[in-house]
């Protein structure tokens, strides 16, 4: 077997070394009736040959973003990435290696999450951030456990415009605990009225902005009501991008800023691996509550400046039951790719890159919502848009898909029985050309 | 002396006191190669992407305009390789020597894998697409499922969790509910062994349960005495890694379920340690009733310097039906998503909740699948037992410098203490860090928290016998030295790595945790450009 060193003859010379028979000895701790006579009923060994072939037909099933007009978003965007990413993330000395925690042999990676959580924090317009999360929709849901540790108080509102699958993260990561989530109910094209919702015993309210539907708002007010009522503002967004063309969350108030970093560096992934980026004021109380993994900066015994996981003491493998939160493992490889895609774009490719967005969606946006019977529902948004259409849209989008056009997310994907039916999410990236526009507005055209 | 033909010297020439040039000027050692942070190069606007032109209008946000810029610096493609290529070369990996790290099962990462999670039906679809767009890449996850199904000997499997201390949650979430379906609120308290994963407790408490710590015996097993002590009408559930951290099989695994399940309570496996039995004991048929896998250590999907992982968990009978949001359901010839509730009803589930945004790690389940398939039954029977016979030939080779925990065989991970260094000056920290020296990334170190401390050797099943040879006769003379006084080759160790010990104190109490730019420069900045 190509992966496995061992010989017949080292294994006889190691048993014998070890004062054994057979392997079955070591094994003789297993119950009797729990020890398996000969091989599970699965296929035996391929040579990789067989292997990419059974593979590769399986891939072939599937339509690939690259293969047509695509313009599926809510929560997931397809971005160019460049080449020199990829070959960068697969150096063995990322791909292969562990947790930092021997920092003398680590400072590559050391060094690249200092530099990822300082580009994040940057990005955000938040003091500081940490070394990833899985993904945003778990980093949504560890930012809400952490307002209520830090406010003493465990009621949350989650906006209705919040990502549907967001919120139900939240409520499950919650349920078994004091907190109580309550989600409002979706108002697409506008914003559910949180602000009136703020009380007194408030901890925290959840906003995403651009909200799912693709609505952009001045998250301002909801800071400031937050703030007087000593409630904590958690900032979402899906789309990192689209902070390379608007004003952060940090500079409209926010004070927990958490969301999805997958259209920078690491692609669509048919859902993941993701990572979850996780900003927060810089604030000793924030800190200390963050959940994750930090690096940070610190002196070798020779003075020389070197880096290194800190904080840890909020962590499960140090203070497990009374731990921050229980992850673990996060998102390093991505963050990595996320790392260095942003170190690619600087300032001026990530505004171009979410400057030309916002073109092809305006451009989309108006041919689609000229067509009859189609209106747009969001006025204000980056990327991503909401129709009306005049009928059912997840038949529309069946409809597209067998023209060879991915055409969206039909809102009752995500609010199912909400009477959302006619509504359909559509996002457009740089990646999108003026001919997958056409297209999709002849398909559209086609199938009203 | 030799002379080549362009009279430059061939040979080298000797030099009478190297050491007096030990610093050099531009901070770099030869290969070893100074690099500075990205913020330090005073590289704003530019940029290592070129994209189309723009028109450069914004129409449709209104004031949420940004004005200025972000601050984040931009390298070129070629400035941008060399920074990571050289930050690279500060790590230690897999491919560079046996990680001999206890408990995290750092095997050979096939690149075949990697080749096939990029193929872009997999990689370059998007998980709310058309489900008719996507049927090859739920088979894929079907496929998958049923080998982890098989492996197990568990109906069910739930694929989304995102990471093993993820997979801990669902499957903790999972009995919660299945607790609750019977009333039985009062149940709030977990077992788990002291030598327990610290995500196990913080687990536990996650999900609203106190946590309640089972001493080991003196054979560094559960005290069966002690377990059935603690056995009552308020335990909900125990937690357990099996093999444990001791690197051990639990024996009485079998009467621990049965005497769990009287009592009414439901056991949870932590299957980090799977690598040590896969293929040749199935969990089901020890009665677990949660499990999950750690994708990333046992079937190879690379550890990424932290992540991703991917933990799927099988479930029993009594706990499949509580399984999370989204799942994949099979009809005739063609797969569906259950994604909401009222679906789920409809296929006679009762799922807690929704634990990621959408359903798992595709890209590690494509790597796992290429795993397996690569292996086989028979492969993954034969991994499971070259794990266990290197684990056991270090530990052979060991036992007579170093002190073994326990006696007798272990699985796949040796566990040592620090009894061999008593009085020697030289901590378990001290050995480890002298193994940065000697080329070895460390094994586990401190942990498991039983025994004082703890050296955990995983050398997996990746080690040819030269290689594990190569790493016992190191290991042996390390010990020997330090029983023989070089206190110093550990105690300034390590000498030869990137950089010497850290001060980690001060990292803790002076945090910190970004770059911000120096006082002097963010003086300037505000001024306004003055003269000529």
């Amino acid at each position: 077997m190509r992966y496995l060193p061992l010989t017949d003859a080292d294994r006889a010379e190691m048993l014998d070394r070890i004062g054994i028979e057979s392997v079955d000895e070591i094994f003789s701790d297993v119950p009797a009736k729990a020890r398996l006579d000969g091989l599970l009923d699965l296929p035996l060994r391929k040579s990789e040959m067989e292997v990419e072939r059974q593979l590769s037909a399986l891939s072939n099933r599937n339509i690939a973003a690259s293969q047509a007009p695509f313009f599926v978003g809510a929560g997931a965007y397809r971005r160019h990435i460049p080449a020199s990413v990829d070959h960068l993330i697969q150096r063995s000395e990322y791909l292969t290696g562990y947790t930092p925690y021997q920092p003398e042999i680590s400072q590559g990676t050391l060094q690249v999450l200092f530099e990822f959580q300082t580009q994040v924090a940057l990005l955000t317009g938040m003091g500081v951030a940490n070394a990833s999360m899985y993904d945003g929709s778990t980093a949504c849901a560890e930012a809400v456990l952490m307002a209520c540790r830090i406010t003493r108080r465990s009621k949350v509102i989650l906006s209705g415009n919040l990502h549907p699958h967001y919120a139900e993260c939240a409520h499950t990561l919650t349920r078994c605990t004091n907190i109580e989530t309550r989600s409002n109910l979706a108002r697409p094209g506008g914003l559910d009225d949180i602000i009136n919702a703020i009380g007194e015993d408030t901890s925290a309210v959840v906003v995403q902005n651009p909200d799912v539907f693709g609505q952009a708002h001045d998250l301002t007010p909801i800071a400031d009501a937050a703030h007087a009522k000593g409630a904590i503002l958690i900032a979402v967004f899906t789309e990192a991008v689209s902070m390379g063309l608007m004003k952060t969350p940090g500079a409209m108030g926010a004070d927990i800023v958490v969301g999805e970093g997958q259209s920078i560096g690491v692609g669509l992934q048919f859902g993941g691996p993701y990572v979850g980026l996780f900003a927060c004021r810089n604030d000793r109380n924030y800190v200390r509550n963050m959940p994750g993994r930090l690096a940070g900066e610190t002196v070798d015994a020779d003075g020389r400046r070197s880096f290194v996981l800190t904080l840890s003491t909020r962590e499960q493998h140090i203070r497990r039951d009374r731990a921050t939160s229980n992850i673990c493992t996060n998102s390093g490889l991505m963050a990595l790719a996320w790392t260095i895609h942003m170190t690619l774009l600087g300032d001026t490719g990530l505004r171009t890159m979410a400057q030309l967005s916002h073109e092809r969606a305006c451009e989309l946006a108006n041919r689609l919502s000229s067509l009859g019977g189609v209106e747009l529902v969001t006025d204000t948004f980056f990327n991503e848009f909401t129709l009306r259409l005049p009928g059912n849209a997840a038949e529309m989008v069946q409809a597209l898909a067998d023209r060879g056009v991915l055409g969206g997310v039909p809102a009752s994907r995500l609010y199912p029985g909400k009477g959302l039916d006619d509504l359909l999410l559509v996002a457009a990236t740089e990646t999108n050309t003026q001919s997958d526009i056409i297209a999709y507005e002849m398909a559209l055209k086609e199938v009203l | 002396m030799a002379m080549n033909n362009q009279g430059r010297p061939s040979a080298p020439v000797h030099t009478s006191d190297p050491g007096a040039y030990e610093e050099t000027f531009s901070g770099s050692k030869g290969l070893d190669q100074a690099e500075p942070l990205i913020f330090e190069r005073k590289t704003y606007g530019k940029t290592g992407v070129d994209f189309e032109v723009s028109t450069g209008t914004v129409t449709r946000l209104g004031t949420l305009v940004r004005e200025g810029g972000l601050g984040l610096p931009g390298l070129s493609e070629p400035e941008a390789m060399r920074h990571y290529v050289r930050l690279s070369r500060k790590n230690y990996a897999i491919d560079l020597g046996l990680y001999p790290l206890g408990s995290c099962t750092m095997k050979h990462n096939p690149r075949l894998n990697e080749k096939l999670a990029r193929l872009p039906g997999f990689a370059d679809v998007h998980p709310l697409q058309p489900q008719s767009t996507v049927q090859g890449a739920y088979a894929l996850i079907g496929e998958l499922a049923h080998w982890l199904m098989t492996l197990t000997n568990m109906p069910a499997v739930a694929m989304s969790p995102k990471a093993g201390a993820h997979g801990e949650l669902c499957g903790m979430m999972a009995i919660r509910a299945a607790l609750d379906a019977r009333a039985e609120h009062h149940r709030r308290r977990v077992l788990a062994p002291e030598s327990a994963h610290g995500t196990n407790p913080a687990t536990a408490v996650q999900c609203g349960f106190s946590c309640d710590e089972i001493p080991a015996n003196q054979r560094g097993r559960v005290d069966m005495e002690a377990f059935k002590a603690k056995l009552g009408a308020d335990v909900a559930a125990i937690m357990l890694t099996n093999p444990n951290t001791c690197g051990l099989f639990e024996g009485d695994i079998r009467e621990i379920a049965d005497l769990m399940h009287e009592a009414g309570g439901y056991f949870y496996c932590d299957g980090a340690n799977f690598n040590a039995i896969s293929g040749r004991v199935r969990p089901g048929d020890l009665g677990v009733d949660a499990m999950h896998f750690n994708l990333h250590k046992t079937y190879s999907t690379p550890h990424g310097g932290g992540g991703p992982g991917s933990g799927p968990t099988v479930l029993s009978e009594a706990l499949a039906p509580y399984a999370p949001l989204p799942f994949l359901v099979r009809e005739g010839e063609s797969w569906r998503m259950v994604e909401d509730q009222a679906a789920a009803e409809a296929v006679n589930a009762d799922p807690f909740g929704r634990m990621t945004a959408f359903h798992g790690n595709m890209g590690m389940f494509v790597r796992a699948m290429s795993y397996m398939l690569s292996h086989g039954a028979d492969g993954l029977k034969q991994a499971s037992e070259d794990a266990v016979l290197n684990a056991n030939y270090v530990l052979a080779r060991l036992k007579h410098v170093m002190t073994p925990s326990f006696e007798g065989l272990c699985m796949h991970e040796a566990l040592f203490d620090d009894r061999f260094l008593k009085d020697t000056g030289v901590t378990t920290l001290d050995f480890a860090k002298a193994m940065i020296d000697e080329g070895y990334h460390p094994m586990t170190m401190y942990f498991p928290l039983v025994v004082h401390g703890a050296m955990l050797i995983e050398p997996t099943e990746s080690e040819s016998r030269e290689s594990v040879d190569r790493f016992c006769d190191t290991l042996e003379a390390l010990a020997l030295a330090a029983k023989a006084g070089e206190t110093e080759r550990f105690t300034a160790a390590p000498r030869f790595a990137p950089v010497r010990r850290l001060d980690e104190t001060k990292a803790a109490r002076q945090p910190v945790l970004r770059w911000t730019p120096p006082a002097a420069d963010a003086h300037a900045a505000e001024q306004p450009p003055s003269g000529g």
